[in-house]
């Protein structure tokens, strides 16, 4: 096979190693899932994906193409309920990682899946919350992964639907949120990480055949390079073939592409 | 008791115009026959509760029947945008829709505090975000022992909660399994129930701590197999991707939802026949 891979594998791959083996991660549908999954199936056979609908442990041999399909209640360890999830599961502490997506983004990690323009009278109204909200608050940490664009990384978010750090500095402790908040943003093009004193989200390390520019011209604000800014480490051949397999056996289980929106 | 009606007679007699109904299903389970049998029946001015709204409250709102959605994700799962859904809010078509927007801990505490009789949820949630900005019934109140500011929120409380569910018997006692969501939360915190099933048995044979909603919380009962397609049913059927991808297509364009609806919802007689219906091969032809 080729050793030749394109960015969203790149950003597929390098989200899946954030994942330790062990954690206990909510995971998100999509980009999340797909990444969690991959982690499960290479380094992290014992990570315990918890996915909103109620599966606690789930192992999917394909990826689900809903939050809630069939496969994740039948190869889980458990399968409680909703409210269950939410009350015991995430909110009792129970939650190492929360892995999650985005529609729109800003320097501090604040997530928008709401609106694009005005509440009242949006532009676009996008799905919503979902489950995002009580999990960036809740979880130990949190995982972001999306693809990166002017239009997904802004300036302002046009609605905070899920936190990271507010407004920066120590204003998510002030707020008195239990999580450490995002640790890490995987994009197509780079990982960031939070400054440790600001919050503000720095790049961290660039993936293989990317430049400081494309960086800086697929970002909506002035973005800072972490002084000590290395590459990424580019996939391992086991890495992309596991991650294809997947794809394609999840493609043939549900006749169409196995990627969420 | 519940009572073994047909869905068009449970439809008539417990849901009524301006109610607010709650019909549940996390991806799986969703009750999409009762959902037309409510468009069959021409219902207006409901007050629709759902956590994820899904494919079927994108046909209840584009055939006009809802003017309040309670929602927490409101997306076609795994395509992208609910489009009925998103011109009601966008351009007010077909009728405005006004929307109360939640997160889904929050709406399934909600659902658990309306099960429990009592007037509001509290939870750890949205600080920090803007939710109570746009919305003042996401409210915060001071624990009295610790002193810590948590999040309440109002009860759910729906006139009808309708749920599809795998089994029923003759007494009309529910067996559900799999992804089970907040449908038993949403059964016992209405007023009066629908359970459409997959099939009545003589005898559940459930072991001891299955979820049993007992005959004595379900108003009324009904046979409709297949009746959570294109959702799907454990044990029964597979989800039908298909037609949530096609569902993109026909949703988009006012025109041909409409003649969608028309054709498959209002001018057939029942579920069974909208099946059939789903079945030609020249139905199936325009949405592969």
């Amino acid at each position: 096979m080729s050793t030749a891979y394109t960015a969203d594998e790149m950003m597929t791959v390098a989200a899946a190693r954030m994942l330790r083996n062990g954690a206990v991660c909510f995971v998100g549908i999509g980009l999340p899932s797909t990444a969690a999954n991959l982690a499960r199936l290479t380094h992290a056979p014992d990570a315990v994906l918890v996915y909103e609908s109620g599966p606690i442990g789930a192992k999917p041999s394909v990826l689900p193409l809903s939050i809630g399909d069939g496969n994740l209640a039948e190869t889980a360890d458990t399968v409680v309920s909703t409210p269950e999830i939410f009350r015991y599961w995430l909110q009792g502490g129970r939650i190492d990682v929360g892995f999650l997506g985005a529609a729109q983004l800003d320097r501090f990690a604040n997530i928008n899946t709401t609106v694009v323009g005005p509440y009242a009278k949006p532009k676009v109204r996008l799905p919503g919350a979902g489950g995002a909200p009580e999990i960036t608050s809740s979880a130990k940490e949190v995982l972001i992964v999306v693809k990166q664009s002017k239009r997904t990384f802004v300036e302002k978010v046009d609605f905070v639907t899920s936190v990271g750090f507010l407004a920066g500095g120590d204003s998510r402790e002030q707020a008195g949120l239990t999580g450490k908040g995002p640790v890490a943003v995987i994009t197509d093009l780079c990982i960031l990480r939070p400054d440790p004193i600001s919050r503000e989200l720095k790049v961290a390390t660039i993936h293989p055949g990317v430049d400081r520019e494309m960086i800086a011209s697929n970002c909506g604000w002035q973005i800072q390079f972490d002084e000590n800014c290395t590459q990424t480490e580019p996939p391992t051949e086991e890495g992309l073939r596991v991650l294809r397999d997947l794809k394609a056996r999840t493609a043939a289980a549900h006749g169409v592409e196995g990627e969420a929106a | 008791m519940a009572e073994w009606v047909s869905l068009a007679e449970a439809v008539a007699s417990n849901v009524r115009d301006g109610d607010c109904v709650a019909m549940e299903g996390f991806t799986h389970l969703i009750p999409f026959a009762a959902g037309h049998e409510i468009i069959r029946q021409r219902r207006r001015s409901l007050s629709l509760i759902r956590m994820t709204p899904d494919l079927i409250y994108d046909q209840l709102i584009g055939a006009g029947c809802a003017e309040k959605l309670t929602f927490s994700w409101g997306g076609n799962p795994g395509v992208g945008s609910l489009h009925r859904f998103r011109d009601a809010v966008e351009n007010d078509w077909p009728v405005p829709l006004a929307i109360e927007e939640r997160s889904h801990s929050d709406l399934a505490n909600a659902y658990v505090a309306g099960a429990a009789n009592l007037p509001f949820a509290v939870l750890r949630g949205y600080t920090g975000s803007d939710f109570a900005r746009v919305n003042d019934r996401i409210r915060s109140i001071t624990c009295p022992f610790t002193g810590e500011v948590l999040a309440a929120t109002p009860a759910v409380r729906p006139d009808v909660t309708v749920i599809h569910a795998q089994k029923a018997d003759w007494k009309g006692n529910v067996l559900l399994w799999g992804i089970l969501g907040v449908q038993k939360e949403a059964v016992l915190a209405a007023k009066r129930v629908i359970v459409t099933v997959e099939e009545r048995v003589r005898s559940l044979d459930a072991a001891a701590n299955a979820c049993i909603l007992p005959s004595w919380v379900v108003t009324a009962v009904c046979e409709v197999p297949r009746g959570a397609t294109p959702s799907y049913a454990h044990g029964y059927y597979d989800r039908d991707n298909v037609f949530y991808r096609a569902w993109d297509s026909i949703s988009r364009d006012r025109e041909r939802f409409s003649a969608w609806i028309d054709r498959h919802v209002l001018q057939t007689e029942s579920f069974a026949n909208y099946l059939k219906l789903q079945n030609d091969p020249r139905v199936q032809a325009v949405y592969s």
